[in-house]
């Protein structure tokens, strides 16, 4: 992930936990399955050391298919503006069970569509 | 159905090991996820959206019974309770675990299945007519030469890494129910025109995707002993002169395209000619010995007609809407071939809980000799039914919601997983297909439309068959929104036809609103008992563009 290529902030680095294939989130030291417990980077200087963290926790196994995702901030929460990761951060629609919006309902309620 | 001999036997239980060892290695570090990724998905293990998810492949849609209980024990234990049947009669579970992916293969080894070359660019899972070896519409029973070839394309050295995917179906009845013009290669058994002699002819260059493509009549009869050497020589022209510079192009489809017909049949039988004599006696015997495992059942004598099956027709209108979409004839006097939606009004279609697998691996034992059926339309089909039991057996259906009487009706729809769980979706599938299904939930009017299929893909490169369905669905990307064009005309039969594109896309609440104006334009203009796809074509996709503008407001104004 280039600079050029770094969304705007605020953004989050999201991506897939390499054991269980989960969707995971960056907070400050290591990774949580909490959505509402994701670092936000409001500068385009802590999206750049979030891209840093991202390759470190690849080369390490600790994640795979990592990104950095802009977001709105919705009831504090981080709520990913594309609706592509916003399905990805909440699990699948047609299954409101599943995912995190299970996990995490007033995440869901703050992040959804 | 086929049993594994040694070979077969130490093969998968060899792979099951490697893989074990390629996860370890991963874990451990050895391998880099660059190195690891085509290797797992070697053994369909894909990373999705919100997981991973693990293909498996379902030979020739052939199941038994107690490989359903084994898949659903695979959902209790190792996923979220439920699987994915696909327009390839795969199953998908959509959140296995890494670190679980190794025991999953070996339970599936347990009971003779694999996911080998559910993924890559090699020759992939062989689909074949979901009615095979019991239509009564049969030539000759498809699956045997499917699974000759499932043999012959597995691990084949020269084919393993072709320029993209390849996909072979096979059908051997009078319908085409494998969708054969649609794939890269295709088989289909015939009688030959002069001589009554049960051949081979072969199709190439069909295909779906971004450039969708009806495949044509590569060879016009190849006799028995003589398939393997042709479709050798159709996969050598392909492997040496398909396009390598450029994923998109590199499909059979766009070489056939490019070097049109007669030059393709040309190349074909120059290979041919190259390799020497085309007839191999060992395929005669090969297929001799496969054929034994797939030798027609030992069926009761029995009237055609069953007074049972009359008298619960008469008595139960419900059952008999639901005979009406879901019986196909046998060739077995006072049998049926049963079809068991997995389309329920609102559900994502395909999807099946590992309890309703229990109950259906039951149920096919106790009605249909144990064995099952996927079709690419993501139902199931329970093959070998006496038509005295059918009622009883519509009841038990009933109690595992597994009896919507609507197999190839408007609710039936093909769709794929879409962006709900795909990485490379563009935009959700099933949500649309369920906002279809409730529209016209109502059974009367489905069955007053009458046969009509959607289809919906989530992306360009078109799982959910949109090109090829009367009406297709595709979703995609529009201004960070989901975007949904329609299509008219498409045709998934042996009278293939790509679907037209209607206008432009539509966004999700309006789709249905669209749906039902096409609907009610064929209504009002269908000749009597003519079908709706019948109606597009007398009419034309363009008659229907009225109706269609209709309800683009968003995008016209």
């Amino acid at each position: 992930m280039t600079a050029a290529s770094l969304p705007p902030p605020p953004a989050i680095l999201i991506a897939n936990d390499l054991l269980d294939g989960d969707v995971v989130f960056r907070k400050s030291d290591g990774w949580t399955r909490d959505p509402r417990a994701a670092f936000i980077a409001y500068t385009s200087d802590e999206t750049q050391a979030l891209a840093l963290v991202a390759r470190e926790a690849e080369a390490r196994r600790e994640v795979v298919e990592a990104s950095i995702v802009d977001v709105d901030i919705r009831d504090g929460a981080p709520a990913p503006r594309h609706f592509r990761e916003r399905f990805k951060t909440l699990g699948p629609s047609v299954r409101p069970d599943l995912g995190k919006q299970a996990q995490f309902p007033d995440y869901a309620r703050a992040a959804g569509a | 159905m086929y049993r594994y001999d040694e070979f077969d036997e130490r093969f998968v239980r060899e792979r099951v090991a490697q893989f074990r060892d390629q996860v370890q290695r991963r874990i451990d570090g050895a391998l880099t996820e660059e190195e690891f990724r085509p290797l797992r998905l070697q053994n369909g293990l894909y990373l999705q959206l919100h997981a991973y998810m693990l293909r498996i492949a379902v030979p020739y849609g052939v199941l038994s019974s107690r490989q359903l209980r084994a898949l659903a024990t695979i959902a209790d234990r190792y996923d979220r309770g439920y699987g994915h049947f696909t327009t390839r009669q795969n199953l998908q579970f959509n959140w296995p675990k890494l670190r679980d992916a190794p025991d999953i293969l070996e339970l599936l080894a347990d009971v003779q299945m694999h996911t080998i070359q559910t993924s890559g660019n090699c020759i992939r899972n062989t689909t074949a007519d979901q009615f095979a070896g019991v239509a009564a519409d049969e030539i000759e029973d498809p699956r045997p030469v499917a699974e000759l070839i499932r043999q012959w394309s597995s691990l084949h050295p020269e084919f393993a890494f072709l320029p993209r995917k390849f996909k072979i179906a096979v059908n051997g009845a009078t319908e085409d129910r494998a969708v054969l013009k649609a794939h890269d290669v295709a088989v289909r058994i015939i009688r030959h025109a002069e001589t009554g002699e049960t051949g081979y002819q072969i199709l190439a260059g069909g295909g779906l995707g971004r450039t969708p493509m009806i495949g044509k009549i590569v060879v016009d009869f190849a006799p028995k002993g003589h398939l393997l050497s042709h479709l050798e020589a159709v996969m050598r022209v392909y492997n040496a002169q398909g396009r390598r510079d450029n994923k998109y192009k590199a499909r059979i489809k766009i070489l056939v395209h490019e070097i049109g017909l007669p030059e393709f049949k040309a190349r074909i039988a120059a290979e041919l000619e190259a390799e020497g004599p085309s007839f191999r006696q060992e395929e005669v015997d090969e297929l001799a010995r496969i054929a034994t495992f797939f030798a027609r059942k030992e069926y009761e004598t029995l009237a055609p007609h069953s007074r049972p099956y009359e008298r619960a027709r008469a008595a139960n209108r419900d059952f008999a809407q639901w005979a009406d979409t879901a019986l196909f004839a046998h060739k077995a006097d006072g049998y049926a071939i049963v079809t068991v939606s997995l389309k329920p009004i609102g559900g994502p279609p395909g999807d099946m809980t590992s309890d309703q697998m229990r109950a259906f691996a039951d149920l096919a034992d106790r009605y249909s000799l144990g064995e099952l059926r996927v079709s690419h339309a993501q139902n199931l089909v329970l093959p070998h039914v006496k038509k005295d039991d059918l009622f009883a057996l519509w009841r038990a259906l009933g109690e595992h919601g597994l009896s919507t009487a609507n197999v190839g009706l408007i609710t039936d729809i093909i769709a794929c997983p879409g962006l709900d769980y795909c990485a490379l979706a563009t935009a959700r599938s099933i949500p649309i297909a369920q906002a279809i299904a409730q529209r016209f939930a109502d059974p009367a009017r489905q069955h007053d439309i009458g046969p009509l299929n959607i289809k919906i893909s989530g992306c360009i490169n078109a799982c959910g068959h949109h090109h090829v369905g009367h009406i297709g669905i595709l979703g995609l990307e529009k201004s960070g929104r989901e975007s949904y064009q329609i299509t008219l005309g498409g045709d998934a039969s042996w009278n293939a036809a790509i679907g037209e594109l209607l206008g432009p896309g539509l966004t999700a609440d309006e789709t249905p609103a669209a749906i039902e104006r096409l609907v009610d334009f064929y209504l009002a203009h269908r000749l009597s008992g003519e079908t709706f796809i019948e109606t597009v074509k007398r009419l034309g996709a363009g008659a229907f563009k009225g109706a269609f503008a209709g309800v683009s407001r968003h995008e016209a104004a």
